[in-house]
């Protein structure tokens, strides 16, 4: 309701300003430029100037292909087989080198390979590093974003009963959150080195029948070491989201349930799991946007190695526009993240909306 | 069966205490390891992860670590310089976020519904998306300062703190606390002649204590906590944060001893101001989840 007394154009300008223009300035023009970079070959500190390339840089970013390779044959038409009798094959490099039969190929490299009867399929990609990080990216938030939503709710679960002293759990539950993910990462660097604290519990509680390994070393370990370790730091933060959700189911439905003589997972599953709807979706897109923005665990931990099995889009952004100076490819993949970050919170959102 | 019935209660408080302590211990071993290893030289600080130890003050304990630790580094330079950015940050971001709330909350003008829109359009873009784009922008950003004319924000205090001062978060906090305030009161202060700036001051500040805690605690934590951006923007020593500064810190190839006393000075302030405030910290996380 417009009323005299509260309508000012100057004013509300006037207080406005300040805050929404940093604002503007900070967040919504660099968001638009981000656009605007991707589509130029622009960098940090060049002497040359800007150029419009159009979608070249996406392009670069994102072709990728499946080539089928034959095996090689001899003169009679067989199969030529190693001392396994595994078929040989031509080396990929025959086609995404200066092969003019196949100019669609050309400067691609091989992502990996399966096998489809004696013939090879090959997935070849422009820029295979870039591939690994999405794919590492999508690994950790599927794996992230239930588990961590999970745990924090089975946590919120057990902190919302009345128990004496239960504010304590609560606070030491929370406590890994106010500390920094750049310490956290740095601390577990230490528990999961080789001769680090995790290798020396576990050897301790299965009576040495477990032998240490170099959790972070191994690109078999790495990625799911940080993702135990970042669950670990952030599961309190969703934990205390649930619990307010939880809070602010009536204790008369819960009463009611009682009498009805509900069982304990009946009255969550019909009384508490319905009250939270808004909660977990809430939760889930949070969690989703922070497991996407996975970047200094990371940057301490393993700088994206071994073999590219840490990598992450936002390392990968962050790697080429600042580490190469090349603004225009970071902005393009920071494009991307974010189109693939809101493509997810619409999902979610559609997926959870009210019937 | 009276008795059995109290013992099976007894028996599950234990039980729910045990379960409870177990997973406490779960989040705070790494934590106390973190300690404790502050005070042990390396030799020891090895030899004790293999047992119980490692989470003890037992056997050489001396700060000696921490001597070397700002020996090595200037690590009091980094803290001074994270304390001011966060402070800074924190003031200049609870006076302006509230004004503009105080804007969209209790004043009617042109164009206030488009902007609080765009407002609440940010909360989806994660700030690692325009990182990139931010660091070209800032890096030729103009200021006059002291010194006069220059362009280029790289390596000054201001980039890191002038960025930060609103986001979206933090006015629709102070949107959401200001308009369960009663409408009433605003206007009857209009209706006695007060100026917006006075209603601001004297009526609307004073009653806003708690979204004020909750908003300068998570901004707290965002700027104190700052990697990636203090990264990229700051590389002279003499502006670097704390967290920016260990990572500089670990790969000196430093003793481990020493960077668990870097840890330390840099998380156990930070522990202590939570434990303090721990209700007005938790309350805070959990109003960011009020509305979806």
């Amino acid at each position: 309701m417009a009323s005299k007394l509260t309508t000012s154009n100057r004013a509300g300008w006037g207080f406005a300003l300040p805050g929404f223009g940093l604002l503007a300035l900070f967040i919504v023009v660099p968001f638009f430029f981000a656009f605007f970079l991707s589509l130029t070959n622009q960098r940090l500190i060049s002497p040359n100037p800007t150029e419009y390339v159009g979608l070249e840089n996406y392009r670069d970013l994102l072709s990728i292909s499946v080539l089928t390779i034959e095996p090689e044959r001899d003169d009679a038409g067989i199969i030529i087989r190693d001392a396994n009798g595994q078929p040989e094959y031509p080396r990929v490099r025959s086609f995404t080198r200066n092969n003019p039969d196949f100019p669609q190929y050309d400067g691609m490299r091989e992502w990996f390979r399966w096998h489809s009867g004696d013939n090879a399929k090959v997935v070849v990609a422009t820029d295979v590093v870039f591939w690994k990080s999405l794919r590492n990216t999508l690994m950790f938030v599927l794996v992230v974003a239930p588990v961590q939503g999970a745990l924090a709710l089975g946590l919120a679960l057990l902190i919302n009963q009345r128990l004496r002293g239960i504010n304590i759990y609560r606070a030491i539950y929370f406590m890994p959150v106010v500390v920094s993910i750049v310490v956290v990462s740095l601390l577990w660097r230490f528990l999961y080195a080789e001769e680090g604290l995790l290798n020396n519990i576990l050897q301790t509680l299965s009576f040495g029948m477990f032998e240490g390994r170099d959790w972070l070393g191994d690109p078999d370990t790495a990625l799911g070491a940080i993702k135990a370790m970042s669950i670990w730091q952030a599961v309190g933060f969703h934990m205390v989201i649930w619990l307010s959700g939880l809070q602010t189911i009536s204790p008369t439905l819960y009463e009611a349930s009682s009498i009805e003589g509900a069982s304990k997972w009946q009255t969550f599953r019909y009384v508490t799991w319905p009250g939270l709807r808004n909660t977990a979706v809430l939760v889930l897109i949070v969690i989703t946007m922070q497991a996407f923005a996975l970047f200094a665990q990371i940057d301490v931990m393993t700088n994206g190695g071994p073999l590219d099995s840490t990598t992450t889009v936002v390392f990968q952004a962050v790697e080429r526009g600042y580490g190469k100076q090349d603004i225009s490819g970071g902005s393009t993949i920071s494009v991307i993240l974010f189109l693939i970050v809101l493509s997810i919170s619409l999902i979610q959102r559609y997926l959870t909306r009210e019937r | 069966m009276a008795a059995i019935s109290s013992d099976n209660r007894g028996l599950r408080l234990v039980m729910r205490y045990t379960v409870l302590t177990l997973i406490a211990i779960i989040f705070v071993f790494p934590l106390v390891f973190m300690v404790m290893s502050s005070f042990k030289p390396d030799l020891q600080l090895l030899r004790d992860t293999s047992s119980i130890r490692a989470f003890l003050p037992v056997g050489d304990i001396s700060l000696n670590n921490y001597f070397d630790a700002f020996d090595r580094a200037p690590v009091g330079l980094f803290v001074f310089n994270s304390v001011l950015v966060t402070g800074l940050t924190v003031l200049f971001s609870l006076f302006l976020c509230s004004m503009a709330a105080f804007s969209f909350a209790f004043l009617e003008w042109k164009g206030r519904n488009i902007l609080l829109s765009i407002v609440i359009a940010t909360l989806i873009v994660p700030f690692e998306t325009i990182a990139i784009p931010l660091l070209l922008m800032v890096s030729k950003l103009p200021w006059i300062g002291f010194e006069g004319f220059s362009v280029g924000w790289l390596n000054t205090y201001r980039v890191q703190i002038i960025p930060w001062i609103a986001d979206g978060l933090t006015i629709f906090l102070f949107v959401q606390y200001f308009k369960d305030l009663p409408r009433d009161l605003i206007e009857a202060s209009r209706v006695e002649g007060a100026s917006w700036w006075q209603i601001y001051t004297k009526v609307v500040m004073p009653l806003s204590g708690p979204v004020l805690a909750t908003a300068a605690i998570l901004k707290f934590l965002v700027m104190y906590n700052q990697y990636l951006w203090p990264l990229i923007v700051v590389q002279e020593e003499t502006y670097r944060p704390v967290m920016v500064g260990l990572g500089y810190f670990f790969q000196l190839n430093t003793a481990w001893g020493e960077i668990m006393a870097y840890l330390t000075i840099i998380t156990v302030p930070v522990l202590a101001f939570y434990l303090v405030l721990q209700r007005a910290f938790i309350a805070s996380i959990a109003s960011t989840g009020v509305k979806g």
